[in-house]
């Protein structure tokens, strides 16, 4: 059946499941790593949810070299992730109030994930102490146990908003300003055509970025690559330049979770100035605005902490230390309260020291311990490694409290004892956990106790099986992607409704955007360069010069069939536009046999656009479809349909 | 390419003693095909480097861009797409220059101290002695030269001999993700071959080897090849290279004759200016090269 539905020889994937269950041994263990190539379907975490499972059944999570693991395509997404890039999630992926919950008690009753076996950490009952000390972090004094810690003041959520449905929103007129910060959406947002008919209904877009863009001329002609009418769009727009990372202090957050302090390497150039200023300034301004002029429930804005040395510039050693958290009185010890932990004033040095009564402040919970009294531990740089597994505690400070291997309790068996002594990360020393990394349990849980490694659940065990927890049911399931060159999904053939992801949100306009196969038999898939960074690198001279320029590649069999031959200009045609570029023919790309029916694929890079050092080229995602994950919204730019002539 | 502290074991069209007292450590790259990505990081890191910036070309539907080496590009990535076993193989070599222990450039230059070879085995071209003849690209037996059309001179991999001069690896080798550029001494990179050789073969590649040709007196740039028997598979590389007969009859026969032709053109302009007078330059060209000078 894996065979019948990917195209994969059926020798070849048994060869790669034997590899996987050879892992299943107590010294032998595999990770797992993706990216993009997974998540950039309308299945996306359905894809890693199966590999996870997967590393469930073989014994391979909190072992050292197992797990699953994000492969972050920027030095810093990890770390922007962290820090409520997606809207749904506060800072530290606590959860943000809606409507639905009035006021902090029925938040917290909700929120708080209650003990589903007797005896297990369920560690997310913490819930209301890093919730309300994200609370004194932003309102200090002004956050009180009477007004429900400012509980008011949090922006209440009202439905999705993701990428996908902030352009549909704007797309339907409902939003009037975009302030865009290091984003390039029209270049990285499916579909070029919609999100350029969005911005166009704005009354006003302020980007922020150390690039001259391609969204910030979305408005502006330039040729057959941006074929638009100025006189047309009435939107404003205002450029912000930036200071690029380099130009800066600050820290970087990678996929192993390790926070890294960075130093400032150069100025920036011209007027450029670095974000936190631009957004302090703004802030301020808006501020005195309201003190002036007045304006509507104004005392979130008036009443927000903004205690730095400089109001104007914000530096990123104060704000590293705002997210780290101190304390606000004595924190005392629940066990005797006679014992002082942590001094009122001083930094905190672990999330444990986090108090639901005000007395705490913490900017993000799982950050805190990277300032503490002993100062910046981001910026640890001793690399020695003594157990010789990569465990370098010393550098850097790893989220969360500095434990570099999540659910490391299962690395050693029921008893206590590891796994694999060879690769010891942690075992029962009799009265305590101890080895090479931070516990991930409860330091004196001694092993009859039974306290299960997966502390973030609250039964303590990993799930097999999530009622209620994905969009879609309880186990994976397979789906064709939305384009795709079948009429049906061929494990159930029958069923029409479950030819793709049911679970997933398409927006009015964008399913008449689809395209059949009848129309457009090929599929395209898109994808980077080595040679490139997303889009900003086409705007460096060296980058330009390895790859100058846009191209395609198909296979060799395709390309004869076509009469293309490598160096011809084609045309890339899908439902929702074109782009051209120069075919590269490769036997690297392969019909594949899928379901009986030879099926070819294009793949696409995506760098180019019409702005940069780069010959001026399309922008790749004219060609992609609006539909996304059904639980992140991540757009399916992996598999789409299109078609293919010489231009 | 520039001034430096490492000694000279010879120069071009010089018959100078070279110097004697000091032990050096005959060094090398070692380049192993078969950890290579492809990324052209090793690219990058040699133009940024160098303070070289090529022109930002076109695709022509192939991954190697820029197309072929040249006065601003020193290294270039070539990629093969072969079938071998039943299997595909996408073959990626770092073209650029083989540091030659028998250096046919350096053979075949006229101008004296314009090419110049180390005690340590580095090839390097000081440009500032370069008549821009073209004979070093007729002597490589690796076509890695290029005259720049700038300035009249000849360019290639110097193997980052300013670098190396202070006891750091070529900028290639320190920017490659893989590992898959090595340097050290020589004898400690033939070590690392054996080993990366000893793993191919027990990968399945039988014919996994070391290429230092011997023609060419061995090289300082050195490639662990999967498939050692078969070099012309890589982009061309040449099974055997030698020097061109071409360079020997140079220094051999012809360049007692060449020498003399040389005294031949010498007398003969002597005659001219007896007969004729000095050349006199035309008002217009003054005026041309008084405009050019304004600029």
């Amino acid at each position: 059946m894996v065979a019948k539905v990917c195209g994969t020889p059926k020798e070849a994937f048994l060869k790669v499941c034997e590899y996987i269950a050879e892992t299943a041994a107590p010294n032998k263990t595999m990770t797992n790593l993706y990216a993009l190539g997974w998540t950039e379907h309308s299945v996306g975490s359905q894809n890693i949810r199966s590999m996870a499972i997967i590393q469930l059944l073989l014994g391979n999570m909190g072992m050292a070299g197992g797990g699953i693991n994000a492969l972050r395509g920027h030095a810093n997404v990890q770390g922007i992730t962290d820090f409520a890039l997606y809207a749904q999630n506060l800072p530290g992926y606590l959860a943000v109030p809606s409507d639905a919950e009035p006021d902090l008690k029925t938040f917290l009753e909700k929120k708080t994930p209650k003990m589903l076996r007797p005896g297990q950490m369920n560690f997310g009952q913490n819930l209301p102490k890093w919730y309300v000390s994200l609370h004194k972090a932003w309102w200090g004094n002004a956050a009180t146990k009477e007004n429900g810690f400012a509980y008011d003041f949090m922006p209440k959520l009202a439905g999705a908003s993701d990428v996908l449905s902030i352009f549909d929103q704007m797309y339907q007129g409902k939003v009037h300003g975009f302030l865009c910060q290091g984003f390039n959406p029209l270049a990285s947002v499916a579909n070029k055509k919609k999100v350029s008919d969005a911005l166009s209904k704005l009354k006003y877009m302020v980007v922020m970025d150390p690039l001259a863009t391609d969204t910030s001329e979305f408005w502006k002609p330039h040729g057959e690559f941006n074929d638009v009418d100025p006189s047309k769009i009435p939107t404003e727009v205002f450029r912000l330049p930036t200071t690029l990372f380099a130009e800066t202090s600050g820290s970087f957050t990678n996929s192993g979770r390790v926070i890294q302090w960075r130093w400032k390497a150069a100025n920036g150039p011209g007027e450029a100035k670095d974000d936190t200023e631009i957004m302090a300034t703004l802030f301020l301004k808006l501020k005195d605005m309201y003190a002036k002029d007045g304006g509507a429930y104004s005392e979130p804005i008036q009443k927000l902490t903004w205690a730095y040395r400089i109001p104007t510039k914000p530096s990123p050693e104060e704000l590293m230390m705002e997210y780290n958290g101190k304390a606000l009185a004595d924190v005392l010890d629940p066990k005797d309260p006679t014992k002082v932990l942590v001094k009122a004033g001083d930094q905190l040095p672990s999330f444990a020291m986090l108090r639901d009564d005000g007395s705490t402040t913490c900017g993000n919970w799982i950050y805190c311990g990277v300032w503490s009294q002993a100062g910046n531990n981001s910026a640890r740089r001793d690399n020695s490694d003594p157990s010789g597994l990569g465990q370098t505690l010393n550098w850097g400070f790893a989220w969360p409290v500095n434990r570099r291997i999540l659910y490391n309790r299962a690395s050693a068996d029921p008893s206590g004892k590891p796994w694999d002594p060879q690769r010891t990360v942690l075992k029962w020393l009799g009265d305590k956990w101890g080895g090479n990394d931070v516990p991930d349990m409860r330091p004196d849980a001694a092993p009859e106790q039974n306290v299960m490694p997966f502390i973030m659940t609250g039964e303590g065990v990993g799930r097999l099986f999530a009622v209620g927890l994905m969009a879609e049911g309880p186990f994976p399931e397979h789906y064709e992607p939305f384009e795709s060159p079948l009429d049906n999904n061929p494990m159930h053939p029958k069923n029409p409704k479950a030819r793709a992801n049911p679970a997933a949100r398409v927006y009015k306009g964008d399913m008449e955007a689809f395209g059949t196969a009848k129309d457009f038999p090929y599929v395209g898939t898109t994808y980077r360069l080595t040679e490139h960074f997303h889009y900003w690198t086409k705007q460096s001279k060296i980058n330009a010069i390895m790859q100058p320029e846009q191209f395609v590649e198909i296979g060799e069999e395709l390309a004869r069939e076509k009469g293309i031959t490598a160096g011809d200009k084609v045309k890339v045609r899908s439902n929702r536009g074109f782009i051209k570029g120069v075919a590269v023919v490769t036997k690297r790309i392969k019909a594949l046999d899928v379901d009986g029916k030879k099926v070819h694929t294009i793949g696409i890079p995506i760098h180019y656009g019409f702005k940069g050092a780069t010959k001026p080229g399309f922008i790749t995602n004219t060609l992609t479809p609006f539909v996304g994950d059904a639980n992140t919204q991540t757009p399916e730019y992996k598999a789409f349909l299109v078609n293919i002539e010489k231009a | 390419m520039a001034l430096q502290s490492l000694d000279i074991k010879q120069r071009s069209a010089t018959t100078t003693p070279s110097t004697q007292v000091r032990q050096t450590v005959e060094i090398a790259k070692l380049i192993d095909v078969s950890a290579c990505i492809g990324c052209k990081a090793c690219q990058v890191a040699c133009s940024e480097w160098n303070d070289i910036r090529d022109e930002v070309g076109n695709c022509h539907g192939v991954y190697d861009n820029p197309m072929d080496l040249s006065a601003k590009s020193w290294t270039v990535m070539r990629y093969t797409e072969v079938e071998q076993n039943n299997k595909l193989e996408w073959l990626i070599r770092k073209d650029g220059c083989m540091h030659c222990a028998d250096p046919g450039c350096l053979k075949a230059c006229p101008a004296p101290g314009a090419i110049i070879q180390y005690s340590n085995g580095i090839v390097d071209f000081h440009q500032e002695n370069c008549i821009g003849c073209g004979y070093c690209v007729t002597g490589c037996p690796f076509n890695v030269p290029r005259i720049s059309k700038e300035d009249s001179k000849a360019y290639k991999c110097s193997l980052c001999s300013d670098r190396v001069a202070v006891n750091q690896a070529p900028a290639c080798a320190k920017a490659c993700p893989t590992g898959a550029i090595q340097f050290g001494s020589k004898e400690d990179m033939k070590d690392y071959a054996a080993k990366r050789v000893t793993d191919l073969k027990e990968r399945g590649y039988d014919q996994a080897g070391l290429y230092d040709p011997q023609g060419v007196g061995g090289t300082h740039v050195m490639y662990v090849l999967h498939h050692a028997d078969k070099p012309d598979l890589y982009a061309g590389l040449p099974a055997n290279p030698s020097i061109s007969p071409l360079v020997s009859l140079w220094k051999g026969v012809a360049k007692p004759l060449a020498t003399l032709a040389l005294a031949g053109v010498a007398l003969g302009s002597l005659f001219h200016y007896v007969t004729k007078g000095p050349n006199e330059v035309s008002k217009e060209i003054e005026d041309e090269i008084e405009k050019e000078d304004a600029k």
